[in-house]
């Protein structure tokens, strides 16, 4: 074990598979010499060279359309684009070519390429650098979607996103990249579709990933200082989504608050949601508590900026709700 | 050879620029600013020129790198910095920041955090003088780095099958951030873009204020008496990095100092003394208002309060 931070992981896993299969490449904005905005590529130009660490001009939507190519031909690519607000231009490239290959060749056609990127708020990035979009991937069949919290998760989700054979979105976060944990040492690899359950408590069970997931963590620490149990389980990949972890820890604690970043309206909450109460209903104490981002564009204001993503307050205060009115 | 009042005109909003992006910067390193700034220093003969040849009736819209555009279009200076630091009277109210300032009021149509976003959305304002027969033109603030991304090729044959009075002026500064023009497209000469698309394309000296004004008056000609889109290609450099947080140390130090030798601030300063024969003292006047006046609009900003909690959740009832 080695102590890592989440952008070192990153950049481990890609330099793995690097050396490991010479059809992995990666390509995007200024990840050759610059080693990317969020230092996540870096060094690798030098052991690669500019065959397989391709600066992109700012042409999103073809250099992606691009990387869909290379994979149907054989190759692996990794394409990064720099925020998941840019994923817009991009749209088509995704949804109607990289999601829809296999399917419309009848299973022929493989597109074996991962998509990095970053969402959820930064400091005072304002609307359109702030997004959390993951609802809007998780709607297209086809498409897997990866959200690691930790270093630990990201260089083995990383790993096995690109030894898969299906488009992946990986989305990481921008508060996440300078976070430090214990990395395991070498090859290793997270399958994806299996959920971790990050902390065992027996009250009350929170579902959250990405950054939420991190905060959650820290809500629940206060939590258990006052007697509350906390059980945190973190899905990691929400396409597939491994349920029956889930409905595991909802059948133990009886009470469930998701927590997600992104706004709440159309969320994946909601859908984890209706899945819980679809096949655990009977096991249910209390209603389910989503803790979610308003519905509104993110507000440059920091104060501001503050109401619109659960805090760790909301999240202790909607657990304390949901276990003080309906546990007696 | 240009009036007193006009250089005069022009140099004191060059400086304001200057001013403004520089004392901008200082408040961003002291916390009073967050977010992205991508400072507009260097380039400001072009944001000048060009809007010196507009009038109240022209839109405009702009770049990440807007600050330069907005001031050269006449925005309020208190509204801006107050926006800057997420204040309450600030253009947006606090809650678009440096990369979406947008006057409405005054044509500006608003800066961007997408590259590229305001090329169509420029071309939707001049397909609208079209219909309504304003007598406006449009022009379009875009980059070179925009110039690789589709809604360019698109939009500007869209203003070109339509025939609409749009100029796009695509500030080349060589690099987006810290990738060389060179190695993003073969052809470094963007103005060859606008010919293959059959639009009268400019290329020229986007660090001489004079050259500027003079090539958007001469497009706006066109696109009034013949017919639009004009593209111009204003070749320039900046004067650091990419935004604030960038040292932009990959910035060839040859090709820096030549533009710093060329400096559009510079020059305008020096063709007052030298061709219009003020002296010293009088531009130090107007280096004095200048200053002045972005003291006030700092110190107004800074006093200037939050929209709060309660009048967001209003503001937001409907999303
Ligand atoms: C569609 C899109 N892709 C990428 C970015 C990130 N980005 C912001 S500015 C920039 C460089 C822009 O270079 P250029 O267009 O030349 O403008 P300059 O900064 O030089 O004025 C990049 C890549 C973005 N904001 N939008
Ligand atoms: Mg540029």
């Amino acid at each position: 074990m080695k102590e890592l931070m989440y952008r070192e992981a990153l950049n481990h896993a890609l330099l793995e598979e690097m050396r490991s299969d010479d059809t992995v490449f990666i390509m995007g904005e200024g990840i050759a010499e610059r080693g990317g905005s969020f230092k996540v590529t870096v060094d690798l130009l030098k052991e690669f060279g500019s065959q397989r660490v391709i600066d992109t001009p700012i042409s999103e939507a073809s250099f992606t359309g691009a990387g869909v190519g290379a994979a149907i031909a054989g190759m692996k690519p990794v394409v990064e684009i720099l925020f998941s607000d840019f994923t817009m231009l991009i749209m088509d490239q995704l949804v109607n070519q990289a999601a829809k290959f296999n399917f419309m060749t009848g299973g022929a056609g493989k597109v074996p390429m991962v998509l990095r990127t970053q969402g959820g708020v930064g400091n005072g990035l304002a609307a359109q650098h702030s997004q959390s979009l993951e609802a809007i991937f998780y709607h297209i069949p086809g498409l897997k979607l990866v959200m690691p919290s930790t270093p630990k998760d990201a260089k083995g989700l990383l790993k096995a996103a690109i030894r898969d054979d299906n488009p992946v979105i990986f989305l990481e976060h921008k508060l996440l990249y300078m976070n430090k944990g214990l990395v395991p040492d070498g090859d290793y690899i997270i399958e994806l579709g299996k959920a971790d359950v990050k902390k065992e408590g027996s009250d009350v069970t929170i579902i959250a990933w990405s950054n939420m997931l991190i905060r959650s963590l820290a809500a629940a620490e206060k939590l258990e200082e006052q007697g509350i149990s906390v059980e945190v389980v973190d899905p990691r990949t929400l396409v597939p989504l491994d349920k029956e972890t889930i409905l595991e820890s909802v059948r133990k604690t009886e009470h469930v608050v998701i927590v997600q970043e992104a706004i709440r309206r159309g969320g994946i909450g909601s859908d984890i949601a209706s899945i819980i109460q679809e096949e655990a209903f009977d096991y249910l104490n209390a209603p389910i508590k989503i803790v979610a981002g308003l519905n509104t564009p993110v507000p440059f204001n920091l104060n501001l900026e503050k109401i619109v993503v659960p805090q760790e307050e909301d999240i202790i205060s909607a657990v304390q709700n949901l276990v003080g009115v309906y546990q007696e | 050879m240009y009036s007193k009042e006009f250089v005069t005109n022009v140099y004191r909003t060059l400086l304001t620029i200057r001013v403004f992006e520089t004392e901008c910067i200082k408040l961003y390193r002291q916390g009073f600013i967050r977010g992205y700034f991508h400072p507009y220093l260097g380039e400001e003969a072009i944001a000048v020129g060009v809007c010196a040849a507009l009038t109240d009736k022209d839109y405009i819209t702009s770049t990440h790198r807007g600050h330069g555009h907005c001031i050269a279009n006449g925005a309020n200076l208190d509204k801006m910095i107050a926006e800057l630091l997420g204040k309450k009277d600030g253009y947006c109210k606090g809650l678009g920041g440096s990369m979406h300032i947008a006057d409405t009021t005054k044509g500006n149509l608003g800066a961007n955090g997408i590259v590229g976003a305001g090329i169509p959305i420029g071309v939707g304002a001049a397909l609208a003088t079209k219909i309504r027969k304003d007598d406006a033109v449009t022009v379009t603030f875009s980059s070179d780095g925009a110039a690789n991304n589709g809604v360019f090729s698109e939009a500007l044959n869209l203003a070109a099958a339509w025939d609409l009075p749009f100029i796009l002026v695509l500030e080349n500064n060589q690099y987006a951030v810290s990738t060389p023009i060179k190695e993003s497209t073969r052809e470094v000469e963007l103005v060859k873009r606008g010919e293959s698309l059959g639009v009268k394309s400019f290329r020229i000296d986007g660090n001489n204020v004079f050259e500027v004004y003079e090539t958007t008056k001469e497009a706006i000609r066109i696109c009034k008496e013949e017919k639009g889109p004009v593209l111009i290609e204003a070749v320039t450099f900046r004067h650091g990095g990419h935004h604030v947080n960038d040292p932009g140390l990959y910035l060839q130090k040859e090709e820096l100092d030549y533009y710093m030798s060329k400096d559009p601030v510079e020059f305008a300063r020096k063709y007052l003394i030298d061709d219009l024969g003020l002296n010293e003292s009088e531009v130090e006047e107007i280096d004095s208002i200048v200053n002045k006046q972005i003291e006030d609009s700092i110190e107004f900003a800074k006093e200037n309060g939050e929209m709060s909690s309660k009048e967001f959740l209003k503001f937001i009832e409907n999303y």
